[in-house]
């Protein structure tokens, strides 16, 4: 069975929760105490992951690490539909990979000014907000010119994809690190869609869809 | 002494908690915010602590010699957190008589910046309404949303409010409980930025776990949230303890952050309060009594 080292107030374990909730994959959680123990620094743990960052997976004896890279493994060894992550779609594919890399740029940006003010982390928190700010318009944008097209998600086609997993958390919990997500009303749209995938999960901090509205 | 910003005098002469002490390096000088004042601390690993006005010759991280320190600020080591005050303290801070059962768990949870006043953050430590929707299927669950008739008394002995005979439905009460049941809850609030839980411990009926928010005011719309378990568990590892009690503040987080106004409102006509919230209605009669202004929106007079 899959094993995830995990830390419950974490955007980026999240994704790996969110998506093997969708897919219906059964795992084992570690959970490791990354506030306030550091235990992802730990001599254990840096032998699991050099870099010392969560999250981390192990499956049938493959340890990997990195949050987009084990939505990509996840989503291709186990998604029956090959529609999170559709192997024989190149255009697609590399809309995605572009995607994921935008991902770790909120990670870089959103989720760092949510350290900053909820955890204590010392970094430039001015320059993480706007750099926040930067990235949701762009993200904003896109998907407003998406809905006119009738697009629903991040990527081309009809379904949603790792992207969209990748993007999320980060996104909804933004309002943590002072990064408001008001001026953004195609990406507030876009997070109700993604909270009425079936099989959705919460984490501290994102509750679920309030009641469908009348089609 | 220079003039301090906060100018509620029976705020600065509290007890205010800094850090964990088991998460301090000794011997190395670390600084926080306590009422919009930058505070340096250090401790010796003996469990003592000194605590001062930041100033430029002892910065954070230099390696710290209590002979160097003069003017230090009041500091008390209790409960396994760092105290000081920016005025003149009580001798004695609040009485926790548990905490010195030596069977128990204690533990900081963790401490965590919250954009939110502390009455506003108390306030909502003490709401029971709330478990079902915010924790649901942890401290409680639909459709049991009923919050039964409780009581409220200010200890005039003691100067604090108690909550007594609070009890509800919850799935999962802690890390220890295997299944749902009905909890007893107490609790107290010693300290306008400090209250104290007790609940039924699923490993001892006759017993009750504790849990405490310790509120650091860094100014008037932002704490640092210091967290206290002294809990009966033998069977869970610390991180397990911890990681449960995150889980349930990270979900008030989002709530007690979109709280508006953010200060809490002194004026009972302010906000209208249903039964449920008699405990709520006495905290702030309590904090108008004392004169509380920091933190809250005074009633008019």
């Amino acid at each position: 069975m899959i094993t995830l080292y995990d830390y419950e107030l974490s955007g980026n374990c999240y994704k790996l929760r969110l998506l093997m909730s969708m897919l219906g994959i059964e795992y084992n959680t570690v959970p490791v105490d990354f506030y306030p123990g550091r235990e992802h620094k730990s001599d254990w743990f840096l032998r699991l992951n050099p870099l010392g960052q969560l999250p981390v997976i192990e499956d049938d004896g493959l340890v990997l690490r990195d949050a987009q890279a084990i939505l990509v493994y996840l989503a291709s060894k186990y998604d029956p539909s090959g529609t999170w992550y559709p192997r024989s779609d190149p255009a697609l594919l590399g809309e995605i990979s572009q995607w994921l890399a935008f991902a770790d740029g909120i990670t870089g940006t959103a989720s760092a000014a949510r350290l900053h003010d909820g955890l204590f982390y010392d970094l430039d928190v001015e320059s993480a907000r706007a750099g926040a700010h930067r990235l949701f318009r762009i993200l904003d944008e896109h998907l407003w010119f998406g809905e006119q097209e009738r697009r629903d998600w991040i990527c081309s086609g009809q379904h949603p994809t790792v992207a969209d997993i990748a993007c999320f958390p980060y996104v909804m919990l933004s309002e943590e690190g002072g990064v408001s997500r008001q001026d953004y009303p195609a990406i507030r749209r876009w997070c109700d869609r993604v909270k009425r995938i079936k099989g959705f999960t919460v984490m501290s901090g994102i509750f679920p869809a309030g009641p469908a509205r009348a089609a | 002494m220079t003039p301090t910003k906060c100018q509620d005098q029976v705020v600065l002469d509290l007890w205010h908690p800094l850090a964990a002490l088991a998460e301090v390096p000794a011997g190395f000088v670390q600084e926080t915010v306590l009422l919009e004042e930058r505070v340096s601390y250090a401790t010796d690993g003996g469990g003592n602590a000194a605590v001062w006005l930041s100033r430029p010759d002892l910065v954070a991280g230099c390696p710290f010699e209590p002979g160097a320190l003069t003017r230090a600020l009041p500091a008390k080591v209790a409960y396994g957190y760092i105290w000081t005050s920016l005025g003149t303290p009580p001798t004695e801070l609040f009485f926790i008589p548990e905490y010195a059962e030596p069977d128990r768990r204690r533990l900081n949870a963790a401490t965590v910046g919250v954009n939110v006043s502390a009455p506003r953050a108390i306030e909502n430590f003490l709401d029971m309404g709330h478990f079902p929707y915010v924790h649901t299927d942890i401290l409680g669950a639909e459709p049991h949303t009923e919050v039964k008739e409780y009581d409220v008394e200010l200890s005039v002995e003691r100067d604090e409010i108690v909550a007594t005979r609070c009890r509800f439905f919850q799935p999962k009460a802690s890390t220890a409980s295997t299944e749902g049941a009905d909890v007893e809850y107490i609790y107290r609030v010693p300290h306008p930025y400090c209250s104290i839980l007790y609940k039924s411990s699923p490993v001892d009926e006759t017993r009750l776990d504790v849990i405490a928010v310790f509120l650091q005011p860094m100014d008037q719309e932002h704490i640092r949230a210091h967290m206290m378990l002294c809990v009966l568990d033998d069977e869970n590892e610390d991180k397990v303890i911890k990681r449960f009690q995150q889980t349930i503040f990270g979900q008030d987080k989002p709530i007690l952050e979109n709280q508006f106004p953010k200060r809490l409102p002194l004026d009972p006509r302010a906000e209208t309060p249903i039964r449920a919230d008699k405990s709520a209605i006495a905290y702030r009669r309590w904090l108008s009594q004392k004169g509380v202004t920091y933190g809250v929106i005074p009633a008019a007079t």
